[in-house]
């Protein structure tokens, strides 16, 4: 019987539903001493001196640190495998604390006390002086010569700039007859928001320092903190509890080394440090916004003959995963609507922002938004139905990538699109709407997407599992892949009870939380990897166990290791089909078998040298009021082809997550900042509109499920691309609706005055009086 | 764990007035979802609260022997919306405290504390406005009684004197006011829960007794000017007029005489006014429906 | 600076319990805290996210925007109170489960707490009234479909109507 592709209840399902399941502060010491931080509040500068009496004096605190304390070892933050090559590692730019502030929010020193009001009335009393610089927060601005510097490794601002050519652009575009669609296409700055904020706590045991995390990778973690403190990596332990999503704020070495360190200043007591939603807004880290100039060039038959991309992307203050955001988002144009004369340029670049890291969707909802928009505007210009202009220019079937070695096997594109449109209603519902002529006008829009789903060939791709016979005859699974509610764990739990052979995925235990003393070393959870990279491992490492367990059987059985197969949770014979012994028989055989006596494991490591596309499109339904500035998403469906499902079920609930967070992207989701200050404007959940219930449809989620043929289970991504396409087939809703083509997200009420204002669909008559 | 000083609870109205005049520094705390957020961010912390919130005595809605609506200043959102006389009185006052934040926060938010704010924002502010609630307290001196309007005296202020260990002990509707009157608030915010009013406007009317003329008319906002504010310029359009369409836009356009929204990186100045004028117009004609009229 | 003590005296989860409770301490913090019920979890601390509300006489709360000594004489309930004696499921957490509308379930307890709420009302809202009804908790992994679908799944049940999705 098949355990996979199958809605199978959760593996944490019970534990979350009935309130025990662990996260950090679930299992805090209750002796634990409070961290807070000290964050600056100018956007740049140099910090002088750090006034610590007042602090000090007030009963509970015990120590206080600055910037002027901590050891001058500057350590990366991104949660990428380490590379051996020094070219490719990550940029060190972290201090523990920072004298030099670069962006409003830095961490200029910490308080220590025994209870949470003294810690942060410890750091209300700091005072800090500081040398004030200018700061910029706009990308453009501070690539200008002139523009104040934030690291002096990196002049001009500019981290990395790397560029693709194909073909001959400037020489494509002579060609007569051309139709030019130009545009600048602005991403905002947002934030995870993940409902559990970061936090961690750190105590010495046995000379060694123990970390206990909100993290999505703890073996990168361990090496972090490693790297900041200057410690053998053998000296640390980094345990993962389950976390409340991380979204890739957690793909990052957030608190966890400057909590270790505070930990070895007073004496390897316990020490917790926990984020406020505050901080994890603007401390923590950020989706990068990115800018993109794009132009196309156009047959009149809808042939796409030259394409010039342009990429800005906005680092903030630190390099955390730096260029390989925007170069990702980059790399998507060339592949999405292929071309034969293309230029693509991509500058990551510092600004006094909060630092800018790794986002659920990777630098993909940014270019899908900007691609996307371009698309429909590209589409408008010769006059053509938007989903006819896809259909003619996206990727085809059969498509080869030779860098990534992706093929597009399927015509997944054209199959995603037409599942989409069937149930939107497209045709219909776009005719019917272009009769709206009232204040209150609908409109349709669709966009898509293509997606990576692991990290191969730019990074290190492996994933390392164990499995464990227990003497019942269930399973043992353990893998550094982390569950961060996203579902891994009990897709692992089915993919594993196939690959070994048993009755139910009910019969793998997966060891969930991960410790780095005891969980084989694993990259944790991050890109859309974790189901297709440790589809590869847990194949590897189960026929490593069945064959164990099939040679043990043969000294039981005298039966051929050939001639058995492990069904259901018993040795068979193949030949008749009879069930020869059940795995509990011959677990506890061989256990307690006086003269041979097996402890049966595996493990084993799998460097995953392929890559998959991951294909997907969302259409959205509009009703846009006018005269109030609002839009009332009426209708949105998102299909995907991520493969084979392990679970429809998971999958589905995965896509309503993305779906949601696209919604917010396109209408409503920004942190802003006050351009006279730098400092973040809304840093709390009630001003930052992230959607609520009241905010959505219904939420459709479909699949065209076409199994990846380079996977062990024939799964791809699927994690982030649910995020990609929503927010620009939004827009184009939007667009279809009213006819204002607006350029940058989120299109809330603000932005839909100013443009409709612009369009001449309003016209206050008391403005021009006043204005 | 919050940062206060100390903490004084009251049982009584007099517990407290006695409480305020021996720590006149002290903040008062009814349901708290301000006080004490604010008590976290740092700008009230180290303070002094005197808890008013298990005042039982302070909670409920009845009908006094003047036959106002009287509005015990404890009573929570959801009790307003739910109290079968605010529904069919002033089913808009109850409307427009059931877009207060969440369900959570209409549970713990009082219409006293959300008055005594003197903020600009607040749901049930404008709505007061309109319907020309009287604001009660009690204090050392007595029962002083105060038009909503004259209670508001900027942002962030309103004329409670704490020298004197005054409270707000209630909000009343007089008969007059509420008497054939048929109301609409709109909300305007960014996201259809958990929101702040970018702008709140509540209209009321009073039609004549054929329902072809409005006799009283009255609008005020949240969010137009530092404190809520009447509109009556455009209350003088209305006011003895037809129910039309074209009533309408004139009522809208005359709102822009008496506003004075500020610029903020929450709204501009201009898109406040922008929709000021449409809310106006679509909460009127709500309004007219409402109370049985129709739009020529 | 001398620390404020109080007795509370309340009723959690259908036990009689009092306790010396700091005065500056949310009912979060006492609940988590003092009663090890740590099924309530802090998101925010500002009453914005939901994941730390609770019923409290049978309506719902944010805890953490509530004094632990306003909960003298109240009843208190959190998630813990709904598992039966034989760890068996309440009908909306098994409609969690099987709807799977947990993902990394930080919001989950809040939200059923609610949940149990409207089931308690027994009435049969629309889904624009079950939505505002839920609107006082954010979650960030499910877009709330499978949310709604359990709620509005179980108070069909509970009302022994057909449901139609």
């Amino acid at each position: 019987m098949s355990n996979v592709g199958k809605s199978e209840i959760r593996v944490d399902a019970f534990d979350k539903a009935t309130g025990r399941t662990k996260y950090y502060e679930d299992r805090m010491p209750a002796d634990a001493l409070y961290v807070r931080i000290k964050h600056a509040d100018i956007a740049h500068g140099m910090v002088k001196a750090v006034d610590k009496a007042a602090a000090e004096a007030i009963p509970g605190v015990v120590k206080v640190l600055t910037c002027f304390d901590v050891p001058d070892i500057p350590f990366p933050t991104a949660g990428h495998p380490w590379s051996m090559d020094p070219g490719h590692q990550d940029v060190a730019d972290r201090h523990l604390l920072n004298r030099h502030v670069r962006y409003w929010g830095d961490d200029v020193a910490v308080v220590i006390a025994e209870n949470e009001v003294a810690a942060s009335q410890g750091v209300r009393a700091l005072k800090v002086e500081y040398d004030v610089l200018p700061f910029v927060l706009d990308v453009q601005k501070a690539m200008e010569d002139g523009a104040p510097q934030l690291h002096e490794r990196f002049p001009g601002n500019v981290l990395k700039h790397t560029d693709m050519k194909k073909g001959d652009y400037q020489k494509a575009i002579q060609e007569p007859g051309l139709v030019k669609v130009e545009g600048w296409y602005d991403t905002p700055t947002v934030q995870h928001c993940h409902i559990e904020n970061f936090g961690c706590f750190a105590y010495e045991n046995g000379g060694r320092l123990t970390v206990v995390s909100s993290t999505q990778i703890p073996h990168i973690i361990r090496r972090v903190v490693g790297q900041a403190l200057g410690r053998p990596w053998g000296d640390i332990q980094v345990i993962k509890p389950y976390i409340g999503g991380g979204f890739g704020n957690k793909q990052d070495a957030l608190y966890e080394p400057l909590c270790a360190w505070c930990c070895t200043q007073v004496g390897g007591r316990c020490v917790r440090l926990d984020c406020a939603r505050e901080e994890t807004f603007v401390s923590n880290r950020v989706r990068h916004a990115i800018r993109f100039h794009i132009v196309t060039w156009l047959r009149k038959n809808g042939d796409i003959a030259a394409r010039k991309v342009e990429c800005f992307s906005n680092q903030g203050a630190y390099a955390s995963h730096g260029h390989s955001i925007v170069a990702k988002a980059m790399g998507s144009f060339p592949q999405h609507y292929p071309c034969d004369n293309m230029e693509c340029d991509a500058w990551t670049v510092f600004t006094n922002r909060p630092a800018a890291g790794a986002m659920r969707g990777y630098g993909m909802p940014q270019a899908s938004f900007a691609d996307e928009a371009n698309i429909d505007d590209c589409a408008a210009a010769l006059g053509m139905d938007p989903y006819e202009f896809r259909r003619k220019n996206i990727m085809p079937q059969g498509f080869h990538d030779a860098f990534s070695g992706n093929t597009n096997y399927y015509d997944s594109f054209r199959q995603c699109m037409e599942k989409g449109a069937a149930y939107i209603d497209y045709e219909r519902k776009k005719a019917e709407f272009a009769k709206d002529t009232g204040p209150i006008r609908r409109g349709i829009g669709l966009a898509t997407f293509w997606y990576n789903t692991a990290v191969y060939p730019i990074s290190l791709e492996t994933s390392s599992n164990r499995m464990l016979l227990n003497l019942d005859g269930t399973v043992n699974y353990q893998c550094g892949e982390t569950e961060i509610g996203q579902g891994a764990d009990t897709a692992y739990a089915q993919m594993v009870a196939e690959a070994v052979g048993l009755k139910s995925y009910r019969d793998v235990h997966v060891i969930s939380c991960q410790d780095t003393d005891v969980t084989p070393t694993g990259l944790g959870a991050y890109a859309s990897r974790q189901t297709y990279v440790a589809g590869f491992a847990i194949r590897q490492t189960a026929d490593i166990l069945r064959k164990k367990i099939l040679d043990y059987a043969c000294e039981v059985t005298r039966q051929a290791v050939g001639n058995m197969d492990i069904v259901d949770g018993n040795i068979i014979r193949k030949g008749d089909g009879s069930v020869l012994m059940s795995l509990k028989e011959l677990a506890m055989t061989a256990q307690y078998n006086p003269v041979h006596s097996e402890h049966i494991t595996a493990e084993s490591t799998y460097t995953i040298r392929n890559n998959a596309y991951s294909f997907g499109c969302t259409f959205a339904e509009v009703e846009v009021d006018i005269p109030m500035c609002k839009v009332t998403l009426k209708n949105i469906v998102n299909v995907h082809d991520c493969g084979s499902l392990i679970n429809p079920a998971l999958a589905a609930a995965q896509v309503h997550g993305g779906m949601s967070m696209a919604i917010g992207y396109g209408l409503s989701e920004q942190l802003l900042f006050d351009e006279k200050t730098g400092k973040p404007l809304n840093n709390n959940l009630l001003d930052y509109k992230l959607s609520t219930v009241m905010d959505h449809p219904h939420l459709e989620a479909q699949f065209a499920e076409n199994p990846e043929p380079t996977s062990p289970f024939g799964t791809k991504a699927l994690g982030e691309p649910p995020a990609c396409s929503g927010a620009p087939a939004i827009r184009n809703a939007i667009f279809n609706a009213t006819g204002v083509a607006i350029d940058h997200n989120p299109i809330n009420p603000h932005v839909l005055f100013a443009e409709f204002t612009k369009a001449g669909l309003i016209n206050d008559p008391w403005r021009s009086k006043e204005d | 764990m919050y940062d206060m000083k100390a903490l004084y609870e009251a049982l009584s109205v007099e517990e407290a007035i006695a409480l305020r005049l021996a720590h006149p520094e002290a903040q008062i705390i009814a349901g708290g979802s301000d006080v004490l957020v604010q008590m976290r961010e740092g700008k009230r912390a180290g303070k002094e609260l005197i808890s008013i919130y298990r005042i039982d005595a302070l909670r409920g809605v009845t009908i006094d022997e003047e036959e106002n609506i009287r509005i015990g200043s404890l009573t929570s959102f959801s009790h307003i919306t739910k109290d079968p006389i605010i529904q069919r009185y002033c089913n808009v006052l109850g409307e427009a405290v059931d877009q207060v934040g969440s369900p959570q926060i209409r549970n713990i938010g009082t219409i006293g504390g959300n008055t005594c704010n003197g903020v600009t924002s607040a749901d049930s502010a404008s709505t007061l406005h309109a319907w020309e609630a009287i604001v009660e307290l009690a204090g050392k001196n007595g029962v002083r009684r105060l038009p909503i309007h004259d209670f508001y005296i900027k942002a962030g202020t309103v004329d409670i004197r704490a020298e004197e260990g005054e409270i707000q002990t209630a909000i009343l509707i007089p008969k007059a006011s509420y008497e054939n009157c048929y109301g609409h608030y709109i909300k305007y915010g960014l996201r259809n829960a958990m929101e702040i009013a970018t702008l709140g406007c509540s209209v009321n009317v009073r039609l004549s007794p054929d329902k072809s003329t409005i006799e009283r008319c009255r609008i005020a906002y949240g969010v137009a000017g530092p404190v809520p504010m009447r509109v009556p310029t455009a209350e003088a359009v209305a006011n003895g007029a037809k129910p039309t369409e074209a009533l309408l836009e004139a009522f809208g356009n005359a709102v822009i005489e008496d506003i004075n929204p500020r610029d903020s990186w929450r709204a501009s100045k201009a898109f406040r006014q922008h929709i000021a004028v449409e809310m106006a117009k679509r909460a009127l004609r709500e309004s007219i429906i409402k109370a049985g009229g129709e739009l020529a | 600076m001398s620390v404020q003590y109080k007795v509370v005296r309340c009723n959690i989860n259908g036990k009689d319990v009092e306790r010396v409770v700091d005065v500056r301490a949310s009912l979060t913090d006492m609940l988590r805290n003092d009663y090890h019920l740590t099924s309530v979890k802090k998101g925010c601390e500002v009453g914005e996210c939901g994941a730390c509300n609770v019923l409290i006489d049978g309506e719902c709360f944010n805890s953490c925007i509530y004094l632990a000594v306003w909960a003298e004489g109240k009843h208190i309930r959190t998630l813990e109170s709904l598992l039966g004696p034989d760890g068996e499921l309440s009908d909306i957490q098994q409609a969690f489960v099987d709807e799977a509308a947990i993902q990394c379930g930080f919001c989950t307890p809040g939200f059923i707490m609610t949940a149990v709420e409207i089931l308690e009302a027994g009435k049969l809202y629309s889904d624009d009234e079950l939505r505002k009804l839920l609107s006082g908790h954010l979650c960030r992994c499910t877009g709330y479909e499978n949310i709604l679908r359990a709620v509005k799944k179980t108070m069909y049940r509970r009302l022994g109507k057909e449901i139609d999705f």
